[in-house]
């Protein structure tokens, strides 16, 4: 029977809808225990929501003023002292589980399945290699844990109908101090939707020409109530954030609808909207790559149809009042 | 000033970021034959920052180490030729995971007295991102994931990175594990000269008896598919039949 302790993220005050897509990959293998394990300051607040998490059968709140920042140093060895009561340890394959997970797997002192697209068993599971280009398949043993992290797109996000008890729990670990959080800098966002969790997204490439012009893809995002997002050279010539590049290296999205303007379709960018509902292209070259896989492709200057294309939502939207 | 005496990189031979890979049509794994073989670009990044510290004379030297088959010699030269001082080579024909990986350059740190270990943050062929992270963990020192921008300062290092919600500031202190992420640098072109140069540079070869890592393999690989494609769609003439063709998918 497999027993899952799962690591929430969380910003110490709203946990991360990755987790709750952590739930929704254990409970795919009908697992007997999934607890989630919230390591923060004051926890309270955190707990709460993951509590409410459907299929959760339990959740441990760690407090301690060591949690206030999500280190991978700090909170590896805590999560191991809470490991010996599970089969599993389950984290998102977000940029917080990637660092923490495999920490945490060298100290329990087995490998990792990074990346879970899908479990056939609880110890059987897929995941991408070769950035997307192929699926592998592997078993883990079950005489020891299985540490993973879990391809967030690949899941959906349980529910908030349950209400699992809340524990308290004092960890015996000992806890390192050769590593201080300073801050965190964050310019994007602009009161637009998450990248991650949104349902519509408009990404910009090199196309876009500069980071002036890059406003016309925010303002194409707003007409849509969409998220922004950018391709890796959008990000490189500095027109979008880091935390906004969609890809191999960046975040993998699943939304209902993906617009890419100016994004010839390079390999690793496709693998980060492989699972998007609807993909459409804009771009002036016929043959750019993204095509093969688009929907619906517009061959044009996007600089004429984004504005058409604005307006043309704009009349729709009034139309529809 | 000298911040470290030694920094490592491991460097992995890994299938070109440009090549197109295909899964065998038997499913027993990637066809792989005559594809063009690169150091990971990943790893390529680490290795310029090193260089970039050992030029602003904040280290003494560079040593690049690669753990796999004879042919990886050919990354080494390739690091050697970039600038890197020596480089080991770690022969083994067997595919490691990233454990037993995390456990041999554990080993190399301690042979070598390396207090600085930079390491890509992935390997483009597994995709797995945790070797480093193990690395660290092994070694019971911290680790700098993802990092855009590194620099020193009394034993500390201060890292910037790259995370889902923007730019996390951290402050390690030394020794410590960094892995690399895409806009750290860009790695310089190698030169002909350089490249005859770094034949005459010391190139050592071990094995992992040598370093008393027994190696393991936990997880027992069953099958390669290919994903399954996405059918190419429709193409509109203009924006009109865009919104149209939107309305009809029921996105709008
Ligand atoms: C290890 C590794 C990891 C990587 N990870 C990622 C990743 O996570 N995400 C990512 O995106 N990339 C990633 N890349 C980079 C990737 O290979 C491509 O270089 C990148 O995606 C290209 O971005 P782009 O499509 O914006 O630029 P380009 O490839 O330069 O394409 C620009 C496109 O804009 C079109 N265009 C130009 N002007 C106009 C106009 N006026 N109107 C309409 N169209 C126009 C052009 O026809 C062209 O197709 C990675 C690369 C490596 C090696
Ligand atoms: N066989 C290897 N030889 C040298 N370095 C390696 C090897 N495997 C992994 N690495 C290093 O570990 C990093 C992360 O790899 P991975 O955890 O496999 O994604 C790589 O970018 C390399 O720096």
């Amino acid at each position: 029977m497999a027993r899952v302790l799962i690591v929430a993220e969380h910003d110490g005050r709203t946990l991360n809808s990755s987790t709750a897509r952590c739930v929704s990959c254990a409970a795919s293998f009908e697992a007997s225990a999934i607890d989630i394990a919230v390591l923060a300051a004051d926890g309270a607040a955190v707990a709460a929501q993951a509590a409410a998490l459907e299929g959760v059968t339990g959740v441990i709140r760690v407090d301690h003023p060591a949690n206030e920042f999500p280190l991978a140093a700090v909170a590896a060895p805590q999560i191991c002292a809470l490991a010996a009561d599970y089969t599993h340890v389950f984290g998102p394959s977000t940029t917080f589980g990637k660092d923490l997970m495999p920490r945490i797997a060298a100290l329990l002192g087995v490998g990792q399945v990074s990346d879970i697209m899908h479990a056939e068993s609880a110890w059987r599971f897929q995941r991408p290699i070769y950035a997307g280009n192929a699926i592998l398949t592997v078993e883990t043993p079950d005489d020891r844990p299985v540490v993973a992290t879990v391809r967030t797109a690949s899941y959906q996000a349980a529910e908030s109908t349950g209400s699992a008890p809340i524990s308290e729990r004092a960890v015996e670990a000992e806890i390192p101090t050769h590593t201080r959080y300073v801050e965190l800098r964050s310019d994007s966002g602009g009161g637009r939707p998450d990248l991650q969790t949104a349902s519509r997204v408009v990404s910009g490439g090199r196309g876009v020409g500069s980071m002036e012009n890059f406003e016309i893809i925010e303002r194409l995002a707003d007409a849509l109530g969409a998220a922004v997002g950018a391709s890796r050279a959008a990000v490189d010539a500095g027109y979008a954030g880091n935390d906004l590049q969609v890809g191999q290296t960046g975040k993998i999205i699943a939304p209902d609808l993906y617009i890419a303007v100016g994004i010839s379709g390079a390999i690793q960018h496709l693998t980060g909207i492989k699972d998007a509902g609807v993909i459409v292209a804009i771009n002036k070259d016929e043959d750019a790559p993204l095509f093969e896989v688009a929907d619906i492709g517009l061959v044009a200057d996007l600089f004429t149809a984004v504005p058409e294309l604005i307006e043309a939502l704009g009349e729709q939207a009034g139309g529809n009042s | 000033m000298t911040v470290v005496d030694t920094i490592l990189v491991p460097v992995k031979r890994v299938v070109d970021a440009n090549v197109r890979v295909r899964v065998k049509p038997d499913g027993s794994g990637m066809a792989l034959d005559g594809v063009k073989m690169s150091i990971n670009p990943f790893d390529e990044i680490a290795l310029e920052e090193a260089l970039r510290i050992r030029e602003r004379g904040e280290t003494a030297e560079v040593v690049v180490a690669s753990i796999g088959p004879a042919v990886c010699t050919q990354q080494l030269r390739a690091g050697l030729a970039m600038g890197a001082d020596r480089a080991i080579l770690v022969e083994t024909e067997l595919d490691l995971e990233p454990l037993t990986v995390a456990r041999t350059l554990k080993a190399l740190v301690g042979r070598e007295n390396s207090e600085l270990v930079i390491l890509g943050k992935q390997a483009i062929d597994g995709d797995n991102n945790q070797t480093g992270q193990m690395l660290a963990a092994l070694w019971g020192r911290p680790q700098a994931c993802f990092s855009s921008e590194l620099s020193f300062s009394n034993g500390i290092a201060t890292a910037m990175r790259e995370v889902d919600a923007g730019i996390e500031v951290i402050e390690v202190e030394l020794p410590a594990v960094v892995t690399t992420d895409l806009r750290l640098n860009e790695p310089r072109y190698t030169k002909l000269p350089d490249i005859l140069k770094a034949k005459k540079k010391p190139l050592e070869t071990l094995t992992l008896g040598e370093l008393d890592v027994e190696p393991q393999a936990q997880f027992r690989v069953l099958g390669f598919e290919t994903p399954p494609e996405r059918p190419s769609g429709e193409k509109v003439r203009d924006v009109a039949e865009l919104v149209l063709a939107l309305r009809q998918k029921g996105v709008l």
